[in-house]
């Protein structure tokens, strides 16, 4: 067996065998709490893969986590831990929403007003990632506690305007905002219910992929990321590195939060809080900050979200059921970060004592 | 509301009584917090653990009727949290930030699990401390009676300056925070001193929980802390590692926290939730200030942040 292919069967069998475990210890934690660990895994595999229509829940889970997951993914590779994922997510969908309403008021036409959605809500969430990395250029700032912060800020901000200045009167038991016009909202992919954020998802997914691995920017970003002293030696730039990493990386997030307002609440409410900004750090880390990864990684979370009715409804289980086991395999997933290279089947039995692929954030 | 007989009054009372109630949890976790980090480590799990915390004394609180017993229990499930913190972000390669986000997902997972029975039923309080024998007016004597949590705080601040300063333990931790390298030469298992600092500050913070269920607002829901364990990272940068500095910094932040409700209560509520972010904006905004690229923080452990060798 080649070293390359050791390594890359300990890059595969190390995160299966991390899931695997996880699943384990979730059975245990089912069984002590009275469920059978063997019906709760069959019953989250059937709402989440089981059928065409329950695996279409899972993709509509998935795209907003594909987006808000590249917020933290893109940024990392700068060295960055961002996780105010959430904050850029809240505020790209009230931007989209505030834009769509605008727009459709001054009476564009559907393409236009959803191009103006996006763009708003990428805008929002951009600038304020942008202003996390610019707390962290100019001010050293730890971007890990501003940004979380600023999650804070971002749904105060959001429940003043839907309580306030953008309030539909008729909206009592939930503040929200004015609804988009049906005309204007994203569709949805013909012969299915899962609408056109799948695609935003996947096709961001890839393009950060390319700009990360393909560009001279991300090249760039990742010298930056591997020693920022070498980087200013070499002569990067690496304030203005930072700040358009750190606008992507929001964007993205923006543009997630346009997603949920423009195909599915219609509206700009407390709903958008719904966790998948933390979701989207959550399978930033366990994909290792790989886009193409946490597309997949997104795919699987949005099955375990999809599935938290059932395990209410058919095992008795609360709801909160689903955030251990996240919590679970999150843990595990980051616990398994440190066996690369120290289990002894995938260390190389040739010459050459140094362990496979080590590093913290592998190509 | 003890505004409403008061009129404008009301407005400065309220703000003092939510200063006395709501910094008792700020200051539990923010102590737990200064020790964790003065070990090298950040523990962003403390939310998870305050939620923990708050369940458990509530869920102890109301099976057996001893509030005392609840508080004990609460510090216990917060080591119990602790001791997976305490493994996980010392092992190679694995970073402490994302085990803290990790351990607030799955500590308010089985705090929101373990506790959905419990949301329905009341259980019994702790004590309140009254601080105005004196006084006869009835809203002054609500404002001013505080938990008793609080000054268990009030009283662990200073011993806690006095255990970095002066104690052999205390110069161990600081040892460990500020120079591992140091620290190991010396002998000291740099595993174990940073596994008892987390611990022990998981058990501060998990008291800090119980602060919030037994006391106040003195029930157990799903949003009972808003983040208060997160902000207790940012309090602790604020009040620059030092532990009776972390008291003042909380009076601060539940002052911030109680403008709001405080503004409410007289009708004004055109800028109710802006108002509630204030701790993060004033959080933000002094580390604004007081970062610069050019140096580190005084008092800063000189190995905070930095990755495990």
């Amino acid at each position: 067996m080649s070293d390359r292919w050791r390594s890359l069967l300990e890059k595969i069998c190390i995160p299966i065998g991390a899931l695997l475990a996880a699943l384990v210890i979730f059975g245990l934690f089912c069984a002590l709490a009275g469920a059978n660990p063997l019906g709760v895994y069959y019953s989250i595999y059937r709402a989440a893969f089981g059928s065409w229509s329950s695996f279409q829940n899972t993709l509509i889970q998935a795209s907003p986590l594909m987006l808000s997951a590249l917020c933290t993914a893109l940024p990392a590779r700068l060295g960055l831990v961002i996780i105010g994922n959430e904050g850029a997510l809240v505020l790209g969908g009230l931007a989209a929403v505030a834009g769509g309403l605008t727009l459709g008021g001054w009476g564009l036409p559907t393409p236009g007003v959803q191009l103006g959605m996006a763009l708003a809500g990428m805008a929002a969430g951009g600038i304020w990632i942008a202003i996390v990395g610019a707390l962290r250029h100019y001010r050293a700032v730890n971007e890990t506690i501003s940004s979380l912060l600023m999650n804070y800020i971002a749904i105060a901000l959001l429940n003043h305007m839907v309580n306030g200045p953008m309030k539909d009167p008729s909206s009592l038991n939930k503040p929200s905002s004015y609804p988009l016009p049906e005309m204007h909202m994203l569709g949805n992919l013909p012969g299915s219910r899962v609408h056109y954020g799948l695609v935003l998802g996947l096709v961001a997914c890839g393009l950060a992929y390319f700009l990360i691995q393909r560009t001279t920017f991300g090249f760039a970003a990742r010298t930056a990321g591997g020693n920022v002293r070498a980087a200013r030696v070499a002569g990067l730039p690496v304030g203005k590195l930072t700040l358009a990493i750190c606008f992507l990386g929001g964007a993205c997030a923006g543009l997630a939060g346009m997603v949920e307002v423009a195909a599915v609440h219609g509206r700009a409410n407390e709903s958008l809080n719904a966790n998948y900004g933390y979701g989207g750090v959550l399978v930033a880390f366990i994909a290792r900050h790989n886009p193409i990864a946490a597309s997949l990684v997104a795919l699987l979370l949005g099955g375990i979200l999809a599935s938290g009715g059932i395990l209410q409804r058919s095992h008795g289980l609360p709801d909160a059921t689903v955030m251990v086991f996240q919590g679970i395999v999150f843990l595990s997933v980051l616990y398994s970060d440190s066996l690369y290279g120290r289990l002894p089947i995938f260390k190389e039995r040739g010459v050459q004592p140094s362990p496979p692929m080590a590093t913290a954030t592998p190509v | 509301m003890a505004s409403e007989a008061l009129g404008w009054w009301g407005v400065p009372l309220a703000i003092i009584a939510g200063t006395l109630r709501g910094s008792a949890p700020f200051l539990l976790v923010s102590l737990g917090e200064c020790l964790t980090e003065k070990s090298g480590k950040i523990n962003l799990g403390l939310e998870g653990t305050l939620l923990m915390g708050a369940m458990s004394a509530y869920a102890v609180s109301y099976l057996t009727g001893s509030p005392w017993l609840g508080v004990i229990v609460a510090g216990v499930a917060g080591m119990f949290l602790g001791v997976i913190h305490g493994w996980l972000a010392q092992q190679p390669r694995v970073n402490d930030v994302a085990v803290g986000i990790a351990m607030i997902i799955f500590g308010s997972g089985l705090a929101f699990f373990l506790g959905k029975p419990f949301i329905q039923p009341s259980a019994p309080q702790l004590p309140t401390l009254s601080l105005a024998g004196w006084t006869q007016i009835p809203q002054l004597e609500s404002a001013l009676s505080i938990s008793p949590l609080f000054i268990l705080g009030v009283a662990i601040a200073p011993l806690m300056q006095w255990f970095f300063r002066s104690s052999r333990w205390g110069l161990l931790v600081r040892a460990v925070g500020d120079s591992p390298d140091a620290a190991k030469a010396m002998g000291i298992s740099i595993f174990k001193v940073r596994m008892a600092s987390i611990v022990a500050g998981s058990f501060l913070a998990g008291i800090g929980g119980a602060s919030l269920s037994l006391f106040y607002p003195g029930s157990w829901s799903e949003r009972i802390s808003s983040g208060q364990g997160l902000m207790a990272v940012a309090l602790v940068i604020f009040a620059r590692w030092n532990p009776v500095q972390c008291l003042y910094a909380s009076l601060l932040f539940g002052g911030a926290q109680a403008i709001g409700p405080a503004l409410q209560s007289v009708g004004i509520d055109a800028y109710y939730y802006l108002f509630n972010a204030s701790p993060y904006i004033l959080t933000l905004l002094i580390m604004v200030i007081t970062c610069s690229p050019k140096r580190t923080l005084t008092g800063a452990p000189g190995s905070l942040g930095q990755a495990q060798e």
